[in-house]
């Protein structure tokens, strides 16, 4: 270096910037865990639109008796893909996301274990995600629910007992193929997450210093790498089944459609808690904060998500009730099911118990995640009563159900991610989203959300099965039905409302300083947006609220708590 | 900026509540609908019982946390010059009660849940129990009679006050049987064959809906209970025995020698290509792969009401058959008639179902209509 001469130096200064100095360049070659996170929120988010546009459209054609908006191929195809986009290109993403973005951060690391994996994880939902999408380009998106069931999943012939036509076309093998793709990224993603948590956390982070979002990424880390090979294998078995000519859910060949239940839902249910975990997590880490008290019960928030995550995987034929299996195994799996609405009831009350005797601040972060209390008790409420066998008999595979899993995943997930996004913006970003926007906001998502949602339990009850394209006008289901559909373009607006927030913040937010909430964690002890490296120095943990310690010398966790 | 919040929080309890209560009124007396809560047997009865005590427990467990949510964020809002509350990590005591306290509800609902269960096919009723073999078509409902030696479509004709024996088979999907004023779902799995038990105690007539999606016209999978007093059921038996009347009327007879030149392929008529007692649906669909009709068994059409998994009604009064201006015979008022509509062009009517015929003329439907109308 000592010997170069200034012709060199200033032919180095006038070099082309190569691509990956590019702006665009710089985010396609990036392996840095930051941007792949903003990556993975930006594509959830457009899958999020994706998945509410189709929403919108099946809501419209629901309107009113014997719509006319769709046929019932494309209706099917929509609430097919709804489904299928939320779960796995939306709410999947998004927390993956969070986690990518918020967890390295958290422990004091300055990246994920394997950068490269990581991107390669992101690549992969990218492309899996259009791959899917891109079947409504071939008029063939996968139409057989988002569980697809079998035999309507299998392909023509020797389906069933006799040979009657079942899904013919590409439909399902965008499907299977499309979740295989996901399925790889998800296990690249969770390896990831488990050796990064495991391994790279700051000096003096224990396992029980974790930040209670790390805690429930870690627990959906492991949900992932257990249950989903058993959805990758269910789905190679229907593309043999389709293409090469086994017999494995035929039951006319001695095979049995109940195997892809099982193999399914014992990947379906933890997949459930996969969806909400991340979400506990998040609500988590926001209550103390503008409650400025610490979080109530860590402990016990902490091990009743390992308690979830293991009884997760002795429910899911709480799913298959109306199958016909065994009286004896049906009340097994409903007591399994009620055993795990004690952890969640248990994480309720610690999160009730951290805002009571608090000083709550009621930015719009915080009103998502009281907004997900609330609707949330809703979700666990009416998922009780679905665990009560006779009862459920009645209700599965009607709007009851739809009800259900709309106040869990909507009314839960979908408000602590709004939660999560107005927390963690400023430190993204380096400015804040615009606080009136974000209440209109989070005002109009819940009158949406209830009117949209609360009906459809009604709806149930009267009898309205999922899943048809048309229903009849002399049945009692209209208003109701109605109702619905306003609710949801009230919903449409609340999104409209975030995303002219988000674009105006980007344009001319108020910047937000580094630690905008006078947080806890360590992800606020650094710049906003953070460095390459995230810390210039790695801190050194000495209790559960490190930051809080750091501003609060005289009085911090380490010298006054028992833990 | 405060008191917004506030009153925004209690015109969302006020939400909540009002839609609470008119669901639960417009559950209960929702007069037309298929409701679960206005029960007409034992089955559906348990069901419904158990309905109202979860929506006690849920009621006291939903109002007693959101009260406290609600009390929480309004009572520790910050105020201009609140000191730091106490930083108080957590209480081993209260976690300890508030875990065993909600385990007391649950386990509460779970002993009746698992009472119910075990105690929902115990029930009796009349005279001998009615053995129907219950066929899932994609999308319609096929009944087999199993000791009766009959087969209808669409429509499920059983007496008042007697335990009905279902036995559940698919001829390709899954489907689910369900008839919500009755009885719950059970699923129809190809290759198993599930029970039901059943009994109706009201005379009436109640609409059974498939519940498990299965294909292009899920939606459009629907049959009809009928349930009748037990001498107007052994009537009805009797008639449904008999072989179909060979019509008199010049129209009729023109229609079934049209019947008798297509639709024999998937239809069947006791008389004309079956044998009394000739379908044999049972040994069907055990898993053997003996070839069959693929339609409806037309034999007492006439009695039906309802055509194409109730997608249209079926109405002799407003399919009459008269004469065009040419003489040839037509239908008085087509718009009318829904067997019309579904003879003009089945796949306009129910798009993907089986029924594949070219088109017909108006004299032949209209020849057809006077067919059927006349098979009693």
């Amino acid at each position: 270096m000592a010997t170069r001469t200034i012709g060199e130096s200033i032919r180095l200064t006038k070099r082309r910037k190569s691509f990956s100095e590019s702006y665009i360049g710089e985010w396609i070659m990036t392996i840095d865990h930051k941007k792949l996170g903003i990556m993975y929120m930006v594509t959830a988010f457009f899958f999020f639109l994706v998945g509410g546009t189709e929403a919108l459209l099946v809501r419209t054609q629901l309107a009113v008796p014997d719509g006319k908006v769709l046929t019932a191929e494309i209706y099917n195809q929509l609430f097919t893909m709804h489904g299928t986009t939320m779960i796995f290109l939306f709410v999947m993403p998004m927390l993956t996301g969070f986690g990518n973005y918020v967890v390295p951060l958290m422990i004091g690391a300055r990246d994920m274990a394997f950068p490269r994996m990581n991107a390669f994880g992101y690549w992969v939902v990218l492309f899996g995600g259009l791959f899917l999408s891109a079947s409504f380009l071939f008029g063939q998106a996968p139409n057989a629910g988002w569980f697809n069931y079998a035999p309507l999943n299998e392909l023509t012939t020797g389906c069933g007992a006799t040979a009657v036509s079942c899904t013919t076309g590409l439909n399902t093998d965008f499907w299977a193929l499309g979740i295989l793709m996901l399925g790889v990224s998800s296990i690249a993603g969770s390896l990831n997450f488990v050796v990064t948590i495991l391994k790279m956390r700051a000096p003096g982070m224990t396992i029980n210093r974790m930040p209670l979002f790390t805690w429930m990424t870690l627990i959906t880390a492991f949900l992932l790498l257990f249950s989903l090979p058993s959805v990758t294998a269910a789905s190679i078995l229907l593309l043999l089944d389709r293409h090469i000519g086994t017999h494995f859910y035929q039951a006319g060949a001695g095979g049995d459609p109940l195997l892809w239940q099982h193999l399914f839902w014992s990947f379906g249910h933890p997949e459930v808690y996969i969806l909400i975990l991340p979400a506990f997590g998040m609500i988590s880490e926001i209550l103390p904060v503008f409650s400025r008290k610490p979080i109530f019960g860590y402990t016990f928030i902490a091990w009743s998500g390992v308690a979830i995550g293991f009884l997760s995987f002795t429910v899911w034929a709480h799913h298959m009730f109306a199958v016909g299996l065994p009286m004896v195994a049906q009340a097994f799996f409903a007591t399994s099911t009620t055993l795990i609405a004690i952890p969640t009831a248990v994480k309720i009350f610690n999160w009730i118990a951290t805002i009571y005797g608090g000083k709550v601040r009621f930015t719009a972060s915080m009103m998502f995640a009281v907004g997900f209390i609330a609707m949330f008790l809703i979700g666990g409420l009416n998922g009780a009563a679905l665990a009560v066998v006779p009862f459920d008999y009645q209700v599965t595979d009607t709007y009851f159900v739809i009800s259900h899993l709309h106040y869990v995943l909507f009314g839960g997930t979908v408000f602590a991610v709004f939660g999560g996004i107005f927390y963690w913006f400023p430190k993204i970003s380096g400015r804040l989203l615009n606080e009136r926007l974000g209440k209109w906001q989070f005002w109009l998502m819940l009158v949406g959300v209830n009117l949209t949602f609360f009906p459809m339990h009604i709806l149930g009850l009267l009898g309205m099965p999922r899943r048809v394209y048309t229903y009849a006008g002399n049945l009692g289901w209209n208003e109701l039905n109605l109702l619905s559909t306003i609710g949801a373009f009230i919903i449409a607006v609340s999104i409209m409302v975030f995303v002219w927030n988000f674009i105006v913040t980007l344009r001319s937010g108020e910047k937000a300083g580094d630690d905008p909430w006078d947080a806890y964690t360590l992800e606020w002890d650094t710049s906003s947006p953070p460095k390459a490296y995230n810390f210039e120095v790695i801190p050194t943990v000495r209790s559960r609220r490190p930051f809080y310690d750091k501003k609060n010398p005289d009085i911090a966790d380490w010298k006054t708590a028992t833990h | 900026m405060r008191m917004p919040k506030f009153r925004g929080v209690k015109r969302w309890g006020t939400i909540i509540s009002a839609l609470l209560l008119s669901s639960i009124l417009l559950a209960a007396c929702g007069e037309t609908s298929p409701s679960i809560l206005n029960p007409q047997g034992p089955v559906a009865s348990k069901e419904a019982g158990l309905f109202w005590f979860i929506l006690v427990v849920a009621t006291i467990v939903f109002v007693a946390v959101e009260s406290v949510l609600i009390y929480s964020i309004v009572r520790f809002r910050e105020r201009p010059n609140m000191p730091n509350p106490r930083q108080l990590h957590g209480n081993n005591t209260i976690e300890l009660i508030w875990t065993i306290v909600p385990s007391l509800f649950l386990f509460a609902v779970l002993i009746g849940t698992i009472y119910t269960m075990f105690n929902l096919n115990s029930i009796s009723g009349q005279g001998r129990i009615i053995d129907i073999k219950v066929v899932a078509h994609q999308w319609w409902w096929e009944f087999d009679y199993t000791n009766d030696n009959i087969v209808t479509a669409d429509e499920l004709v059983v007496p008042v006050g007697t335990v009905i024996r279902t036995t559940l088979a698919s001829s390709n999907v899954i489907h689910s049987f369900w008839i919500p004023q009755i009885t719950g779902k059970t699923d129809v799995v190809p290759g198993r064959a599930n029970e039901k038990l059943f009994r109706a105690d009201t005379p009436g007539t109640y609409l059974g809906i498939c519940t498990e999606y299965c294909g292009l016209q899920h939606a459009n999978m629907r049959f009809q209970l009928v349930v009748l007093p037990q001498a107007s059921y052994v009537s009805w038996l009797h008639n449904q025995q008999s072989a179909a009347q060979t019509p008199t009327d010049p129209n009729a007879t023109a229609g079934m020698k049209l019947f008798q030149g297509s639709c024999v392929a998937c239809h069947g008529i006791v008389g004309v290509n079956l044998q009394p007692g000739g379908q044999q649906l049972t040994a069907q669909y055990g898993g053997g792969s003996a070839t069959t009709l693929k339609g409806p068994n037309l034999t007492h059409f006439a009695t039906r009401t309802t055509i194409a998994g109730l997608v249209l009604t079926w109405n002799p009064q407003s399919c009459v058959v008269g004469t065009d201006s040419s003489g040839k015979p037509a239908i008085q008022n087509p718009a009318a008639c829904g067997l019309y509509k579904w003879l003009r062009d089945p796949q306009a009517v129910k798009p993907g179902n089986d029924m594949q015929i070219g088109k017909l003329s108006d004299t032949q439907i209209a020849q057809l209509i006077a067919y059927l109308e006349s098979l009693q």
